[in-house]
This record gives structure tokens, sequence and C-alpha cells, in this order.
């Protein structure tokens, strides 16, 4: 049994496995490039949206949020917030609120500043993520 | 030492320990902040904290492979390093880039980091263990160019052996898919889809690489074991690790705006990740028994072991538990995500660098082959004291997460993130406790290095396996029992 598996043979399936499975993989991308027109909401992906991105990276909110369940699991999960805050007012009125020195013993996010421009973005770059068709995820509002 | 360069790994190994020490300080604040929402608000707020946290591993862990390399590649291929200038050139440029990356993490508010470092002009931050400016990407990817071509003239130059190329191959990759880190597209799901090809397909893929073959190396050297039979094995295993791992990327594009046939390859695929794991787990355990030699130094066996276990419980088990579809719609991006993440990277990757640390530092420090018995010693209470912590870590996390799934996304009525945060607190404070531990644990590893130095070497008492049963610190075979 210990000859009749040989190195070569351990580096063939090494090599010739992998490959396949790269292609495999490559495959499966291409497809799934093909298939995200209809899925990743790009209709709605305005200037507004990008800038709120931009934002979203910037400030480095998936430091304690998740987004689409990707992030940090300090802070409430994001991809649903549109709907569980009430829409952009509501959004934006939670950002604006907060306390610049913090909440005594509490969790809280930092005061960010922001102008109306740029909550304006935010919000419509959440609202964008609550679109995306993440196959019925999260399981309900609270997220 | 067989060769001089080998020399230059020393200060990689020694700057992996000193940021090893603030990755687990800065573990500490965020611990605290779970449960102690205002500590140190708003001057070292929790994204700040947790950037520090992660990125200090992942540039440790960086240091410890290139240190494993630059003390493996010049013995396996039997020739001095390319240029060891060079290497001790870029340990300074990394080590830099590196602590001017955390001080400006630390020192000035991330937006203000952002703008200092114009990353409107190519724009990178702000992406979950991403978060380095552009520059200090763009010095990365030279720092492991550089790595790159001293570690690769020096296989190519010398004796191939299936280490110094599965290593290399597992490097190359590294270096590869970090070049996705630059592409940011304003398209969220395009953005987190190659996200993970740098994240996945680095921890799930070719680091599996750079794990095997130094594993492999030390249970060469410690065992004596036919090079013939290890390398079969390593092959085998690196196989699995690449057949299973790279489609095994699906598990994360269940909830992110990819097509849903991703839930079907995901979930078996990555089903199959333990699979690798296990057999390490196998391997380790059945070359240590047929070991050909005792080696004085059983802290280093008992490391190596011990990484072949904890990987195999971290990343296998712990994997597993929530990487089927229908179970991770409840628990994706909850604590036990968290849990998974901890005891995987401990027990895979940083159990890893310390077994190579722990078997080259005693010759890289002048010794023959180990350190003394009383450093040992100290060295095997480092090894409990920090896999026995990570172990509660992980299962107060685990506890965490089962009450938070289930208050918040299982139950007949959902509650809100926060009131189920404030519900759980007693696994968070108990999780900080073990944390301490941890830290009791790095202390005496720290120690390690400096008690018995001075002591006579530790060497094997002939009499075989008498002198197996009298080891420090009761016998690496009983430590093995324990350890599963």
């Amino acid at each position: 049994m210990a000859q009749a598996f040989t190195k070569a043979m351990a580096r063939n399936i090494f090599y010739g496995g992998s490959l396949f499975f790269i292609l495999l993989f490559l495959a499966l991308t291409f497809d799934t490039s093909s298939a995200l027109p209809e899925l990743d909401n790009r209709a709605n992906l305005t200037k507004t949206v990008a800038l709120g991105k931009s934002l979203w990276e910037k400030n480095d909110c998936i430091g304690c949020h998740t987004l689409l369940g990707e992030g940090a699991y300090f802070a409430p999960e994001l991809g649903n917030a549109y709907q569980r805050l009430g829409g952009k007012a509501g959004i934006i009125g939670f950002i604006q609120s907060r306390p610049k020195d913090g909440i005594p013993g509490r969790r809280s996010m930092p005061q960010f500043n922001f102008t109306d421009e740029q909550l304006n973005a935010i919000a419509e770059f959440l609202k964008y993520s609550s679109e995306i068709n993440a196959a019925g995820w999260p399981p309900n509002v609270q997220g | 030492m067989q060769y001089q360069s080998q020399a230059v790994a020393k200060p990689y190994f020694i700057a992996a320990i000193g940021l090893f020490v603030g990755q687990i300080v800065f573990g500490l604040i965020m611990g605290l902040q779970y449960v102690m929402g205002d500590f140190l608000f708003p001057e070292i707020p929790f994204n700040v904290a947790r950037m520090v946290h992660t990125n200090l591993l992942i540039v440790w862990l960086l240091f410890g492979f290139m240190g494993a390399a630059y003390y493996l590649v010049p013995e396996e291929s039997e020739r001095e390093l390319q240029s060891p200038g060079l290497a001790i050139l870029m340990f300074w440029v990394f080590l830099i880039a590196g602590a001017l990356t955390i001080l400006g993490y630390l020192l000035v508010p991330y937006a203000t980091l952002a703008d200092i470092t114009g990353n409107e002009l190519f724009p990178t931050m702000g992406r979950e263990f991403l978060e380095q400016p552009t520059v200090t990407k763009i010095g990365i990817v030279i720092v492991a160019l550089a790595f790159l071509y001293n570690i690769g003239m020096t296989v190519l130059k010398g004796r191939k052996t299936v280490i110094n190329l599965v290593l290399l191959i597992g490097l190359v990759g590294l270096a590869v898919f970090f070049l996705f880190s630059f592409y940011n597209p304003d398209n969220l799901v395009k953005d987190k889809f190659y996200w993970w090809w740098v994240v996945h397909l680095w921890v799930e893929g070719v680091w599996e690489l750079i794990l095997g073959a130094i594993l492999a190396f030390v249970l060469i050297k410690t065992t004596g074991v036919d090079r013939e039979v290890i390398e079969k094995w390593l092959y085998v295993i690196i196989a699995m690790s690449l057949i299973t791992g790279l489609i095994g990327t699906g598990h994360h594009y269940f909830w992110i705006g990819t097509p849903a046939y991703w839930q079907w390859w995901g979930s078996i695929f990555s089903a199959l990740e333990p699979i690798p794991f296990f057999m390490m787990t196998v391997f380790a355990f059945n070359m240590v028994n047929r070991r050909r030699r005792n080696h004085p130094n059983k802290a280093a066996m008992l490391w190596a072991l011990g990484t072949s276990v904890m990987a195999f419980l971290g990343a296998g088990v712990w994997g597993f538990m929530h990487t089927l579809a229908p179970v991770n719609f409840y628990t994706h991006g909850s604590q036990i995500t968290a849990a998974h993440g901890h005891m995987a990277f401990y027990g895979a990757y940083v159990m890893i660098v310390l077994t190579i640390i722990s078997y080259a530092m005693p010759m890289l420090r002048g010794r023959q082959a180990a350190n003394s018995n009383r450093s040992q010693v100290l060295e095997m209470w480092s090894f409990w004291l920090m896999t026995v912590s990570m172990v509660f870590i992980t299962l107060f996390l685990t506890g965490a997460g089962i009450l938070q799934v289930y208050l918040q996304r299982f139950s007949d009525n959902p509650q809100p993130f926060m009131v189920v945060q404030d519900k759980i607190a007693l696994f968070y404070w108990m999780r900080e406790v073990a944390g301490l531990v941890f830290l009791i644990g790095l202390v005496t590893y720290l120690a390690s290095f400096f008690v018995g130095s001075r002591d006579a070497e530790a060497v094997i008492t002939p009499g075989g396996e008498n002198a197996r049963v009298n080891g420090p610190a009761g016998s690496v075979s009983g430590a093995t029992v324990n350890s599963g």
C-alpha cells in the first residue's frame, strides 16, 4: 500500500487538482460576473451612492458595523438599516444625533460632523445596499 | 545553524514577537469596550482598536513567514541566501512602514489619515483588514517583491526540495492575491466578491501551503523521518487544501448579492475544508510516533503537534460548524464568526510561526539544537496558558454567538442588536478574563527567552523511551494526549 502510492502520484494530484479547481473557480467567477447585473442593483449605482461608499470607507464604518454580514460585530448590521431606521430620514437623524463625547458606560457611534450633502450620500449608499438581492438575508429586520 | 545568512531571520522573529504583544494589548482593549462601551472613547474608538488588533496580527504573521523562509530556505537549498543585505534592508522598510501605519491609525482620525495619504487619488482604504493607506499597500508589494526575488533566486540556484517549492508557491500566491486589494469598485457586490480573493484565498488557500511547508520542515528536523515520506504527505495535504479551499471561497458568496448557486458550491466544498487540516493532525502525530531520534527541543515538538491539533479545531471544526448555507443564514456576521476567527488564526498561523521560532531561535542565539531545560519548561507553560485560554475565548464567544443568533434572529420575537448585546455581556466578561490569562501566557513566553538562557543546553539522555518520558514538564507524548 505504501509503495502503491508514490510521491510522484501525490505531486500530480497537487498540480492537476489545483489547476482543475483554479479553472473551475475562474469559470464560476465568469458566470457570476454575467449574472451580477440582475442581482447587484447597479441600476441605482449613482454618483451620490459612490460618494456615500467613499465616505463609508473613509470613516472605517466597517470597523464597528457589518454590511451584508461582513465587517465587525460591535454595532448593528447596516444592510437593512434603511428598513429598520425608517428610510433616509431615519438614517440621517441617527448619525446626526450622536453625542460628541459618547454615552457614559455605553457603546456609541462617534459624531462625524458630516455636511448635509455627505449625510444624504451615506443614506443613499445604505438605501442602494439594502436593495441588493442578498438571497433573503438578513433573516429579519433586526439584522 | 548551517548557513550564516540564516541569521537574518532573527530580527524578523523578534519583530514578530514584539508586534504580537501589541496585538494582544489591543485585543484586551477591544474586549473591554465590548462590556464598557465608553472605555477610551472618543480617543481610541472601537474601530481604531480593531484595525490595530487585526493589522498587527497580519503584519507580525508576515514577519514570521518571512523569517521562516529566510531560515529554512538556505538550509533546504544548501546554499547561502541570495542577498542577506537586501533581507535586512527590507526588514527595516517593512518595520518602519508598519509602525508609521499603526501610529497613523492611533494619532489622527482615520478620515484625516485618508486625506494625508491621498486616498482619493487611488481609494483602497476602509475595507476590513485592508485598512492600510494605499502608500502602505504599495510598500507591502515592494517588500514582497524584494523578498520573493531573494527567496526565489536562492531556491532556483540551490537544491530544489518539495518544501522549498511548496513554500515558494505559497509565498508567490500570497503576493499575487494581495494585488486584489488595489481593486475597489463602486459596485459593492463586486468589491466584496474580489475582497475575498485577498482574504479567503490567503487564509484558506496559499497560507496553508506556507503552513504545510514550515510544519514539514520542522518535522523533518525534529523527528528524522525520511524526507520522501514527509514530502508525500505534504503534497497530499496541500492538494486537499486547494481542491477544497478554492471553490470553498463560495461560503462567503451566500448573502452578498452573488448568484444562489454559490450556496451549493460553497457549502459542499467548504464542508470538505476540514479534511486537509485533519490530515495535518494525523501527519504530525504519525511522524512524531515514527521518529528516528529524540530531539532535545521538546518545546518545538509541542508547538508543532499543537498547531496541527488547534488548526483542525479552529479552522476545521469551528469552520464547519457554520459553513453550511442553511446554518450560515442565521450565524453569518455574528459572534460565531468571531469565535471561529480567533481559534483558526491562533491554531493555524500564530502557532506555526511560534513553532518555527521555537525551533530556530535557539540556533539563532548560538545554541547547538535547543534551549536549556528551564527555558523549555517555561515555554511549554506559555504554550498551555495561551492555548487553553484561546480555547476558552473561543468557547465564550461561541456561547455569546449562539445566544445572539437565537435572540436576534431565530426566536419568534427577534430583539434589537444592542438589547441582545446587553443580555450576553456575561460571556464577553468571561472572554475578557480568558484574554487576561492569554496575556499572562504571552508574558511567560517572553520570559522563556531570558530565564535559563545561561544554563546548559538540554540534551537527550541515552536510552530512547526513558529520555522521552523524562522530558521537562511531562513528556511530549503526554502533552499530545492532553492537547487532543
